[in-house]
């Protein structure tokens, strides 16, 4: 697949419509990112319920297409799921979730942004309530 | 004049890259700015150099390196004539306008900038002109200030001889803007900032390639440009700087070469300009670039400005036609070099760079080495397509096809 096909209306729709847009207060995991080299940047909130799963999931950011459309979709993919399935989250799923089997390499860091901001909130949430078991 | 004009289709016939196609179509070479394709003469060049001549210079007496002694020695002759430098000694090979930026911080400013000091720098500054006076400005506690530029994207001039009443102690700005093309006259600013005592720094990466450029008419005390930008290879750079700043600058790097005589208790340096040379050198990037001024004479470099100023001319005609298009910058050809960044309506630009590309049209897109600029303009990021000897009007027409295809795609 060429790197122009990803322009597919689907993906252009999540840009202008964004869903989950906007902050979420008050939120048990917040974190961001921004690529440097396309100034893309995705904040990531999430509140976590009592059984370990993501009860409601907000982002916000600016960037390219491909990186907003790809953060909205993540969030609506990870909603009501356990944190356990983020920390399996791949780079295939993610094209997948995209429709698309390749992104080449100047454009997969735009995809993969949000991924990367909700798996490190994901394990910092995780790391922290580990300590606190642990006391 | 139409006969004196460059030909354009001639000039790609030279650039064997150009024959490639990119995703199927015709490549469409518009990131000039970024670096430029290079000449079979210049890769002979530099073959040539290791097939004939290569030897480590100025360390044997045997006939090789008496060879590449000679041939880097020519480079550097063919960059003094071509840049109108006095002196053979005043131009130091680099490895690239980086690094010669860097030279004159560590040589020049780290023994002459003093706590207080004042250092003036423009807003438009490629951020290789930027963050080593920042830098030195920590290190020693002096003070930044950035010119402005006005609203058709010209130094604010009237902000500059404002800021030449504080007597600065450096004065670094761009010969030429990466972003907006903007052409800044390098002798009036030189004039003020010596009149005001500083010593003055002209960033020519973006000028010197474009442009008959006369160090001595600028009058400036160092220039600082890359070979690849200018049909060189990557990794050879100069800094002409005028004999007495060079005279007083400390070494940047030191080891062999810089030296004249090492004893275990203490060294002294090598003459100009070999003092700033040390180690082995890039003797085939300078190769290489004296072959790509051998190049650019033979065009000539009148008829080189002449040639981006029409497409530039083209150019903005057709992108101010087209909607939804923002061009930043100068917006008369004889003002601007051949560079222009625009925006599409509110799509990124790196959705545009990956839209073009697919059309085999090579474009930059995001903040261009130039974020202070980039915030001053008050957006994120930009598409710049630059030009150069081979471009032709074609690609240009090339370039607004792939431009209407992505208003299609984002149906603006
Ligand atoms: C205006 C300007 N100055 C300096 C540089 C730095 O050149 P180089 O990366 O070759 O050292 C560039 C190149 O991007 C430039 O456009």
């Amino acid at each position: 697949m060429s790197s122009s096909d990803i322009y597919r209306e689907l993906i252009l729709d999540y840009y202008r419509n964004p869903r989950n847009f906007g902050k979420l207060d008050p939120h048990d995991i917040e974190s961001r990112d921004s690529n440097p080299l396309c100034g893309d940047e995705v904040e990531i909130q999430v509140k976590v319920s009592p059984d370990n799963k993501i009860e409601d999931i907000r982002f916000h950011g600016k960037g390219c297409a491909i990186s907003q459309a790809s953060a909205s979709m993540l969030t609506e993919l990870a909603k009501g799921k356990p944190l356990e399935w983020v920390k399996e989250l791949s780079k295939e799923d993610i094209l997948k979730m995209l429709g698309t089997s390749d992104l080449g390499p100047a454009r997969i860091k735009c995809a993969l942004l949000s991924m990367k901001v909700l798996k490190t909130g994901v394990y910092g949430y995780l790391g922290a309530s580990l300590e606190d078991s642990d006391r | 004049m139409r006969s004196q004009s460059l030909d354009a289709e001639g000039v790609k016939a030279d650039f064997p890259i150009l024959k490639k196609k990119v995703h199927g179509k015709r490549l469409v070479y518009l990131d000039n700015a970024a670096t430029t394709q290079k000449p079979r003469s210049v890769v002979d060049a530099v073959s040539g150099y290791y097939t004939k001549h290569n030897a480590n210079p100025h360390r044997g007496v045997h006939q090789l390196s008496i060879e590449a002694t000679e041939v880097f020695d020519e480079s550097r002759r063919k960059v003094m004539r071509f840049i109108n430098a006095a002196r053979f000694e005043e131009v130091v090979f680099t490895s690239g306008a980086t690094d010669s930026l860097n030279l004159v911080r560590y040589g020049w400013g780290s023994k002459h900038i003093k706590g207080d000091d004042l250092i003036v720098l423009t807003i438009m500054e490629h951020h290789s002109n930027i963050v080593p006076w920042q830098l030195l400005a920590a290190e020693k506690g002096a003070r930044i200030e950035f010119v402005g530029i006005t609203k058709e994207g010209e130094l604010d001039e009237g902000r500059f001889e404002e800021l030449m009443a504080e007597s600065p102690a450096l004065v670094a700005f761009t010969h030429c803007s990466n972003v907006l093309g903007t052409i800044n006259d390098a002798k009036k600013l030189c004039s003020s900032a010596k009149r005001a005592g500083a010593t003055t720094v002209v960033d020519a990466a973006q000028s010197v390639p474009h442009m008959k450029t006369d160090v001595q008419d600028i009058d400036c005390d160092f220039l600082a440009f890359s070979g690849h930008k200018m049909l060189a290879p990557m990794g050879i750079g100069i800094v002409y700087g005028r004999r007495e700043k060079l005279a007083e600058a400390q070494p940047y790097r030191s080891g062999g070469d810089m030296i004249k005589e090492v004893h275990t208790s203490g060294a002294t340096w090598n003459d100009l300009p070999y003092k700033f040379e040390a180690g082995t050198q890039n003797v085939e990037g300078a190769v290489g670039l004296g072959a790509a001024i051998d190049y650019l004479e033979a065009l000539g470099m009148d008829r080189v400005r002449q040639h981006e100023e029409d497409l530039l001319d083209y150019a903005l005609q057709k992108l101010e036609g087209a909607p939804g298009i923002t061009v930043y910058g100068p917006k008369r050809p004889s003002d601007g070099a051949g560079v222009i960044s625009f925006n599409l309506g509110d799509i990124h630009p790196h959705d545009i760079a990956s839209i073009l590309d697919e059309e085999g049209v090579a474009v930059r897109s995001g903040h261009h080495c130039a974020q202070p600029l980039i915030e001053e303009l008050g957006i994120t990021a930009a598409t710049r397509a630059s030009f150069y000897v081979y471009n032709s009007r074609e690609d240009v027409d090339e370039l607004m096809n792939a431009l209407a295809k992505a208003r299609r795609i984002f149906c603006i």
